[in-house]
């Protein structure tokens, strides 16, 4: 057992236990902190990954942006004053079928598939520079279109969030 | 039967492509799971964010082990980009749902005049 087998396992554990707390918690506000604990996970198999910069992207837009957004919608959205802060579930026993089936079916494809090895990224390139050269040069389409696409997002969704209840 | 059990512990000592996407495979389903299930629509973001996260760990495990370039890297960033704009127009889709019928339960909403 090298250290890269020791931390793969570890950050795997952390990723798969805390998104099972994610999916099958009750309550909705540790449903929300364990995905923290998802996206931590995540975050270090990118590292292992040699994907550094996405790594950090991970923590800062993921962590740092979305689970806020997702944070404050929980808090919004319940109601604190007779602490209901629990959620239903319906269709349980289709819904595990049908996602069992999927995960079965997509873990059976990668454990057979023979896939082309064309290459693999070196150990010691720093992606950050590659990334942000590949961005304004062969990307440099797509990376204008989310810059737009990023702009209407924030314009349309305090547009969404202002409107008042009509009376 | 020896010898299969010798080459599964040779496949989980040796960590690879195939490990990665099996961890993938396993949040893609959980995340499924959540969106299938959950009546709170702020659960079912969550199910799409576990859902998401799958497929960037299978574009950058792909491109780590078989193209060798950092195109699927790129790739992922815009899926991060595109998640944060889900994330914030769903918010406030849901928090105008939330003063309008005072509930977060996607079952329960099925009109779209209030």
């Amino acid at each position: 057992m090298d250290l890269f087998t020791i931390v793969f396992y570890a950050f795997a554990l952390l990723t798969l236990v805390s998104a099972s707390v994610v999916v099958f918690s009750k309550n909705i506000v540790r449903s929300a902190f364990s995905l923290l604990f998802t996206f931590f996970g995540v975050a270090g198999l990118y590292v292992l990954l040699m994907a550094d910069f996405l790594a950090i992207t991970q923590l800062m837009i993921y962590v740092g942006g979305i689970l806020v957004l997702v944070v404050f919608g929980v808090m919004l959205t319940t109601r604190q004053i007779n602490v209901d802060a629990k959620t239903s579930t319906v269709q349980t026993l289709p819904a595990a079928l049908i996602a069992a089936a999927i995960g079965g079916m997509l873990a059976g494809i990668f454990l057979s598939a023979d896939w082309k090895r064309m290459g693999t990224l070196p150990d010691t390139v720093a992606s950050g520079p590659k990334i942000g050269e590949m961005l304004l040069t062969s990307y440099l389409l797509p990376f204008e279109i989310a810059s737009v696409v990023l702009l209407v997002a924030l314009i349309g969704a305090a547009m969404i969030a202002r409107r008042e209840k009509r009376a | 039967m020896n010898a299969f059990f010798r080459d599964v512990i040779v496949f989980l000592q040796n960590p690879g492509l195939t490990h990665f996407l099996i961890i993938s495979a396993l949040l893609f389903s959980m995340g499924i799971f959540a969106i299938l299930t959950r009546r709170n629509a702020v659960m079912v973001l969550m199910g799409i964010e576990l859902v998401l996260n799958a497929a960037n760990i299978n574009f950058i495990a792909f491109s780590r082990y078989t193209t060798g370039t950092f195109d699927g890297q790129v790739i992922a960033i815009f899926v991060i980009i595109l998640a944060a704009a889900e994330a914030a127009i769903m918010l406030a889709i849901v928090l105008n749902i939330f003063q309008n019928f005072n509930t977060v339960n996607v079952d329960e909403i099925n009109q779209l005049k209030d």
